[in-house]
């Protein structure tokens, strides 16, 4: 019955999202205000919907209702209730119930917040919000109803994969997709912009939180798929830029251009057309991504992972949404008039370098990603294109933008003095040549890479800090006139220095473990010791024991250093019967500076287990610098001229003070 | 392995699942140096039951026979390219994790230079476009007194004109 | 002339949006053999022990398959559940059709191969048992059921991956092994 009630929703949510894709851009077109006002009112009601669909689904898995077939194909009643619920959006059906969700609330938020665009803007943008609603909901109603039934229900259900059933990954996908959603409203907001044709510093205003959102929500989550599969799979690997990675880095790159390109809108009016084509292309390749992983175009696991109706409808989709934003961006865009002016070195310049650097990689990843298929399609062989040519090509490219990273933000606007930014910026050459030559003399010369990488990381890290306390004049002026100023920073200022400092700890966390690790691999018996870069690892053996659904097999090691106890790790193998699948338990102890992490592997037949012990120096600081960067944009956030939906400038505000801002209502 | 794990996160359809791959302690060469060069190799060699992981990442079986079939061959004194050469005659490109460069890699060995140099060829040109003076036209009466207004403001903020 | 560039990502994306639609009909999985036109690859394989009396005893070598006669080699195993499905059609090459059907027995047991082939017909020419997949590497196999067609020079002209269902033999092995002049 509560199915029943959540189909209906469903159905009903997308005869709400057409009406809200339609009605109020022809009010918008014809300037009536009842109809502009539909669409918010729309908004909300179709979160109820989605909401109250999403709330039948988990209740089927909760109370496990396996005559709903998607339960039954996916959960199990001895699960733990932490991942039946999160088993609701761990298979194809129930995550786009929850891309729909998340869809739904950004649009009621946009509803809600938005009470101070323009009344035209804001009914078009939540328009093209429910065109993608629409999109969405007709390809679950249609091709992957969560709510089928089954008769005669089964006993008991298939299980979830027991790789799924994990913390880090019960939470990636909703992060994902607050991230692929969170770029439907700047793709929104690009598509009304080019039907009103008019983009402008106020336009830019609007969209950056929201792209800001966005873009925090996809770092996290791709963070907690890496620090998943560096946890789960086994063997410390991290990213393995497979298509599935890509799919979601390739947004994450367009996001983090667009983040920027959008700074030169708001403050120069210029860049206009430029960023307003990634903030299609970002959502586009969210898009992209979904196809790629539902359609089974690179992913497939033999034929019976690939649904072709699946893949064709969302082609399809693709093809409407996108085709049809470029072709709207095509005729439109050339209309957009630039406004700024500035030389190549300046601010503007500086961002300009990024985006061109950022954009190179984005192809780069795409052309990698793609290749085998285009190959494929062509008819010249098959080839597979793996981690050797990201990395050889990938890297180089991020060099630039890295450095440009420490000079950009010491360049003025409109005109830089490149000198003196690099005469600013004398600690943090000091600090790079430091660390290149101690590298050296410390390697031996052996990883020159290695070493020039670590010193762009100092580099960076050293620019950052210079730049905040050339602003607040650390040491130049008294310390409470330094105090004033650091207070009297914006916070967005304060973001984006975290922020740099995020990705700077991740670049240098990741040099330092490819390069730095130390992997021990044998079989051991109970009682022996073995020595891993200065760690004793003393392995206890291994005994069986019962977890809720599964058993494990679980292999002990005390680890001391220098005689004293580091600590006790319990690296257990786990059976899940009725899923009959195994999964390795790495046991992980960090010290912060690194990973001691431990795997049991098969036992040798005479009382002898295979081990893999590593040693993974900073490899901690690869999420630590990836939560920086969430907390960067997070800090950006709270500065009040990014408020969600706070377009006024301060002096508006100071006209408008005490009056009620219900400007469109 | 990841890949079909992720895929999984959505699709349905999991193929059989080994986890903690890699090399096994009876498979490695006695000779650190050759059990090194045969580890790096692995790497660049893909378990082609698994999608996108190397053999040196994966225990499927044909990951693990292909792993000995690499020290089989260093023991026997090939080289590198040797060693490669002869999976490669066996199961083609694919195999491969970093393609050949030969025609029909051109396009994306060549790609990202052609897009770093296009790319720059694009920027140059939008600069260009702009007129390289930025000498602003004179101020108007109210300008100037905005400006004046401005500056004022900005003195206490960090000093520097940033809005 | 810089109006018409605005049009590039429209073009650009209908290009990638035909490779999708191409994709879409591809299985990115199924890779095509290196031996395809080369000769059979260098192998000697040992006869599976036991097998009934009246069946060639010998085992499975490159030499075997220089003899001018058309030759499908079919990698079976007994714990392959595809292998099952696809027994019937390799019975009817070999049984009804006449074809020389001679197979690798690929990381199996003996007795469990053996068993295999007593309950569901043994149709096979020579069998070599490949008891460590060594041989099954030298012919690029990676995974069961896998069946190679070798012409009358020893020259393999195809290979099919996965199961050989009867529409597979109609369509692709028949006209194949007549243009092969069997």
């Amino acid at each position: 019955m509560i199915t029943e009630i959540g189909h209906l929703a469903l159905i009903l949510a997308l005869v709400v999202a057409i009406l809200q894709s339609s009605l109020p851009l022809y009010g918008a077109a014809q300037n009536r205000a009842a109809l502009m006002q539909f669409a918010r009112h729309a908004a909300i009601g179709q979160l109820g919907l989605v909401l109250l669909a999403f709330l039948a689904t988990t209740y089927a898995f909760v109370v496990s209702d396996f005559s709903v077939m998607l339960v039954a194909n996916n959960s199990h009643s001895a699960k733990p209730m932490l991942y039946k619920i999160t088993g609701v959006w761990a298979n194809h059906e129930g995550s786009l119930l929850l891309w729909i969700l998340i869809l739904a609330v950004f649009g009621a938020m946009v509803a809600g917040f938005g009470r101070n665009l323009p009344p035209t803007l804001r009914a078009r943008v939540l328009a093209v919000q429910a065109m993608i609603a629409v999109g969405f909901i007709a390809f679950t109603l249609f091709s992957s109803n969560p709510f089928t039934r089954l008769w005669p229900p089964p006993i008991d259900g298939k299980g979830l994969n027991p790789l799924l059933q994990d913390p880090g990954l019960a939470f990636h996908p909703p992060f994902l997709y607050f991230g692929y959603v969170g770029f439907s409203i700047t793709f929104s907001f690009a598509i009304a912009a080019l039907i009103e044709g008019r983009v402008d510093p106020a336009w830019a205003r609007w969209v950056r939180p929201w792209t800001l959102w966005a873009w925090c929500g996809l770092t996290f989550g791709i963070a907690l798929g890496s620090w998943w599969a560096y946890y789960e799979l086994g063997w410390g690997g991290f990213w393995f830029w497979d298509p599935v990675e890509n799919a979601s880095f390739m947004p994450w790159l367009a996001g983090t251009a667009l983040l920027h390109s959008a700074i030169v809108v708001e403050k120069r009016d210029a860049l206009k057309s430029w960023t307003i084509l990634l903030a299609i292309v970002a959502f586009s390749l969210s898009l992209i991504g979904t196809f790629l992983v539902r359609s089974g175009v690179l992913t497939s696991v033999h034929a019976f992972a690939t649904d072709p109706a699946r893949g064709v409808f969302i082609l399809v989709l693709l093809v409407i949404a996108i085709g049809g934003s470029f072709a709207l961006y095509a005729v439109r865009a050339p209309t957009l008039k630039g406004g700024g002016l500035f030389q190549p070195i300046s601010r503007e310049g500086a961002l300009v370098l990024n985006n061109l650097g950022l954009t190179v990689a984005l192809a780069t990843v795409f052309l990698g990603t793609m290749y085998p298929l285009f190959l494929d399609a062509m008819g010249s062989g098959k080839v597979s294109v793996g981690p050797p040519f990201f990395n050889s090509s990938f890297v180089p490219i991020m060099v630039p933008v890295l450095v440009a990273m420490a000079i950009g933000p010491q360049l003025a606007w409109k005109r830089g003095d490149l000198a003196g930014a690099l005469g600013r910026l004398w600690a943090a050459f000091g600090a790079a040549a430091g660390i290149a030559m101690g590298g050296m003399l410390l390697t031996g010369g052996g990883d020159i890479l290695a070493v020039l990488g670590l010193a762009v990381v100092g580099f960076v890290l050293m620019g950052v800090a210079i730049e905040w306390a050339e602003r607040v004049r650390l040491f130049q002026a008294p310390l409470a006139e330094s105090w004033r100023r650091a207070r009297a920073i914006p916070r967005a200022a304060y973001g984006m220095s975290i922020a740099h400092s995020g990705i700077a700890l991740v670049m240098l966390a990741i040099i330092a473990t490819t390069v730095w690790r130390t992997e021990v691999i044998q079989v051991m018996r109970a009682g022996e010791q073995v020595n891993v870069a200065g760690y004793e690892f003393a392995f206890e053996g291994v005994r069986d024991l019962n977890g809720p659904n599964y058993q494990a097999q679980r292999g002990t090691f005390q680890v001391a250093r220098n005689g004293r106890f580091v600590a006790t790790l319990e690296a257990e193998k786990r059976f899940f019967p009725v899923e009959n699948q195994a999964t390795t338990e790495a046991a992980i102890h960090t010290t912060w500076f690194a990973d001691l992490y431990a795997v049991v592997g098969d036992p040798d037949g005479s009382g002898g287990w295979t081990v893999r012990l590593y040693h993974n120096p900073m490899v901690p600081w690869i999420w630590i610098g990836a939560v920086v960067m969430v907390m960067g944009g997070l800090v950006s956030l709270t500065d009040r001229r990014h408020r969600v939906g706070a377009p006024a400038t301060r002096r508006r505000r100071a006209i408008d003070h005490g009056m009620p801002q219900a400007a469109g209502d | 392995m990841r890949v079909v794990v992720l895929a999984a996160l959505i699709l349905l359809q999991v193929a059989p699942f080994m986890p903690a791959g890699a090399v096994n302690p009876d498979e490695m060469l006695a000779d650190p140096v050759q059990e090194a060069r045969a580890r790096e190799l692995s790497k660049d060699l893909r378990c082609l039951v698994c999608q996108n992981q190397s053999i040196d990442d994966s225990n499927a079986s044909l990951a693990r026979d292909l792993r000995v079939v690499v020290r089989e061959r260093i023991k026997a004194g090939d080289s590198d390219s040797q060693v490669m050469r002869y999976v490669r005659d066996r199961y083609g490109d694919f195999v491969l994790l970093k393609p050949p460069v030969q025609p029909s890699t051109y396009a994306l060995w060549f790609g990202p230079l052609l897009f770093a140099i296009l790319g720059m060829i694009g920027v140059t040109l939008f600069m260009r476009r702009r007129p390289a003076s930025l000498a602003p036209p004179a101020l108007s009466e109210a300008e100037r007194r905005r400006v004046e207004l401005l500056l004022a403001e900005v003195k206490d903020g960090d000093g520097r004109l940033t809005p | 002339m810089r109006r018409l560039l605005y049009f590039l990502p429209l073009v650009l994306f209908a290009g990638i949006a035909v490779y999708f639609y191409l994709g879409l009909h591809r299985d990115p999985r199924a890779v095509p053999s290196a031996l395809i036109d080369k000769p059979v690859p260098d192998f000697a394989l040992a006869p599976l022990a036991g097998r009934a009396n009246g069946r060639e005893t010998a085992g499975l070598a490159t030499a075997d398959l220089r003899r001018g006669e058309v030759t499908l080699v079919n990698v079976f195993a007994s714990w392959c559940a595809p292998c099952r499905i696809e027994h019937p059609q390799i019975k009817h090459l070999a049984e009804v059709l006449k074809v020389r059907v001679d197979a690798i027995n690929y990381k199996d047991k003996p007795e469990a191969a053996l068993d295999w082939l007593v309950r569901l017909g043994d149709p096979y020419g020579r069998i070599g048992a490949d008891p460590d997949g060594r041989a099954a590497i030298e012919w690029g196999v990676y995974g069961v059921p896998e069946t190679y067609v070798v012409d009358r020079q020893g020259v393999i002209r195809y290979r099919h991956v996965g199961p050989v269902m009867p529409h597979d033999v109609e369509q692709v092995i028949l006209p194949l092994l007549r243009r092969l002049g069997r």
